[in-house]
């Protein structure tokens, strides 16, 4: 479904990604981790031309897209939740999932929004607080919402429970499994939290210095020795 | 009190003025946190054009005032949101990453550049037109005062609040503000979902110009005479309007352009014309001192 061949991205004179070939198959959840600093966000980022994979190309549904404006690439049918949430802080709740639903037919808004509030019940409550004035946590789950008020085919989610109480963190990754395993939804997802990520994943990729040093279902990678000493030691017993 | 009367009208009608050109700064600050500089300019190309298409109306025989009206302010339109879209392209656009003070400067180019286009190709004499809508409402005597509202003052305070509701709703109710709000607040996320941003801020810049169109062409029906440096002190009074009202916000724009017009118009009646522009520019300061993001701006805090 989506397809990097051979990716390579830079920012001036540093070389974020060198070479990265994956892919996405349909009703997946990929997960990617890696260190501070891999290329993760990167990696995410140049799927939507910001910044722009300097040699290599990438595919969506078979067409590349590599080349195309980044207004283009979402209408296409893929959506980020970008680190950092990027929540429109002067915005009300509701003109936040407003925005999510630009290029959607506006005769399926009303049920998008119930099936939003279905997953955050909070966001109902708030809908016309300013976003800027949410918890963290509110605007982890704003920014999911606004995301996914556009139907996307893929779901791209970077770092979600980046900055989140565990009680949090839970209900983010059921969230995540739910739209996978419910509504069939394609799902990348870039986590910190690799011991969490690589159990709800079918596939992940282990992203090092901007190349793939790894990959494998996500059973085989909670026990690859390599993950558990560079990315589990820690979370192991959680 | 009729001569206090009179000048609370005359000074609603040039506050109006300066309100619309307000709202065409605010507009285009609430999309892209910048201050367009040739907008003033943008309103003095609007006012000579419409000599022209007012002279050429009257030429053609055209005299029912409501379709003469109609056609000015449509082709004043039209040419002026081009002219609106090139200061864009040309000054803003590709600066877009640089540091804030670069777009400032090559505006404030475009604005030196569209003086010297209109004196060189329409000379530097005074353009002056018949009076388009003659007659007044003689409203009431007062000590041998009679207080009077030109067609032309109504039309033009009507005008304004009409626009300042119209452009509040596009603002604050439509998917189009909202993609334009959005754009001033993070363009890489408005981008992300699915947002033509290019898009979006060449037409905040088209609307802002036809706004300083409508104002050009009242002007030149008010005061029936029109040259090419009328852009450069309208654009400032507006410019002060539009920080005085809080810079971003609509009523703010129209609310500052009522009190600089009103101010003006009193202080040259009571006090001394020469002083009119100090007194404003000193309100602005005033203002400013104790109310930094303007009457009406919102403050600057935010948790992000
Ligand atoms: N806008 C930018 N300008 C310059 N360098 C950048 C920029 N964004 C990222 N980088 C650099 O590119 C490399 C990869 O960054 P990236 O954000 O993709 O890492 P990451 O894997 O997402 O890290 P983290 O886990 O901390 O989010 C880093 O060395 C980073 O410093
Ligand atoms: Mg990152």
């Amino acid at each position: 479904m989506l397809q990097y061949t051979d990716v390579h991205a830079h920012y001036g004179a540093i070389h974020a990604l060198r070479g990265v070939t994956l892919d996405v198959q349909e009703g997946e959840i990929v997960t990617l981790i890696g260190a501070n600093g891999a290329g993760k966000s990167t990696l995410m980022n140049t799927l939507f031309g910001k910044p722009r994979a300097s040699a290599g190309s990438i595919s969506f549904l078979g067409q590349d897209i590599s080349r195309h404006h980044t207004h283009d690439i979402a209408r296409s049918g893929l959506a980020l939740v970008p680190e950092g949430r990027h929540i429109f802080a002067r915005m009300s709740v509701l003109e936040n999932l407003q925005m999510g639903s630009i290029f959607s037919d506006p005769a399926h808004f009303d049920a998008d929004l119930q099936r939003i509030y279905g997953m955050f019940p909070i966001l109902q409550q708030r809908l016309e607080q300013r976003a800027g004035t949410l918890s963290g946590g509110e605007q982890q789950m704003l920014a999911i919402g606004r995301a996914l008020m556009s139907r996307p085919k893929v779901l791209l989610l970077d770092e979600p429970s980046l900055g989140l109480a565990p009680l949090y963190i839970k209900q983010v990754f059921n969230i995540i499994r739910e739209l996978n395993e419910r509504d069939g939804m394609t799902i990348m997802l870039v986590e910190q939290n690799a011991h969490h990520a690589l159990r709800i994943a079918h596939r992940g990729y282990v992203l090092q210095h901007g190349e793939i040093v790894l990959s494998g279902t996500g059973k085989e990678l909670l026990a690859s020795p390599e993950v558990r000493a560079a990315y589990l030691e820690s979370s192991a017993h959680a | 009190m009729g001569q206090f009367i009179q000048q609370l009208i005359n000074g609603l009608t040039l506050g109006s003025v300066y309100g619309l050109i307000a709202l065409g700064y605010t507009m285009v600050y609430g999309i892209i946190g910048m201050i367009n500089f040739a907008h003033g300019d943008i309103y003095m190309v609007a006012a000579i054009i419409s000599v022209t298409v007012i002279t050429l109306l009257a030429a053609l025989g055209i005299s029912a005032v409501p379709l003469a009206l109609m056609v000015t302010l449509l082709v004043v339109m039209a040419f002026t949101a081009v002219y609106g879209w090139s200061v864009e392209r040309v000054a803003y656009r590709p600066l877009r990453t640089a540091p804030r003070l670069a777009p400032l400067i090559s505006a404030i180019g475009m604005s030196i550049f569209l003086q010297n286009m209109v004196q060189l190709t329409q000379g530097a004499r005074v353009k002056p037109i018949a009076d388009m809508m003659p007659g007044q409402f003689n409203l009431f005597t007062f000590d041998g005062f009679t207080v009077f509202l030109s067609y032309t003052q109504l039309m033009i305070i009507v005008v304004t609040v009409v626009l300042l509701a119209i452009f509040t709703y596009i603002i604050t109710r439509t998917s189009f503000g909202r993609q334009q709000r959005a754009c001033e607040q993070d363009q890489t996320m408005t981008a992300l979902l699915g947002v033509n941003v290019d898009r979006t801020i060449s037409l905040t810049f088209m609307l802002g110009a036809a706004l300083a169109a409508i104002a050009g062409v009242m002007v030149t029906i008010y005061y029936g005479v029109v040259d090419f440096a009328i852009g450069f002190v309208a654009g400032l009074k507006a410019f002060t309007a539009a920080v005085l009202g809080g810079i971003g916000s609509l009523p703010g724009a129209v609310l500052g352009g009522l009190i600089i017009g009103m101010l003006e118009s009193f202080w040259s009646a009571y006090y001394s014309p020469e002083y009119k522009d100090v007194a404003g520019f000193a309100l602005l300061i005033l203002v400013l001192m104790f109310r930094p993001s303007g009457l009406l701006g919102r403050p600057e805090v935010e948790k992000v």
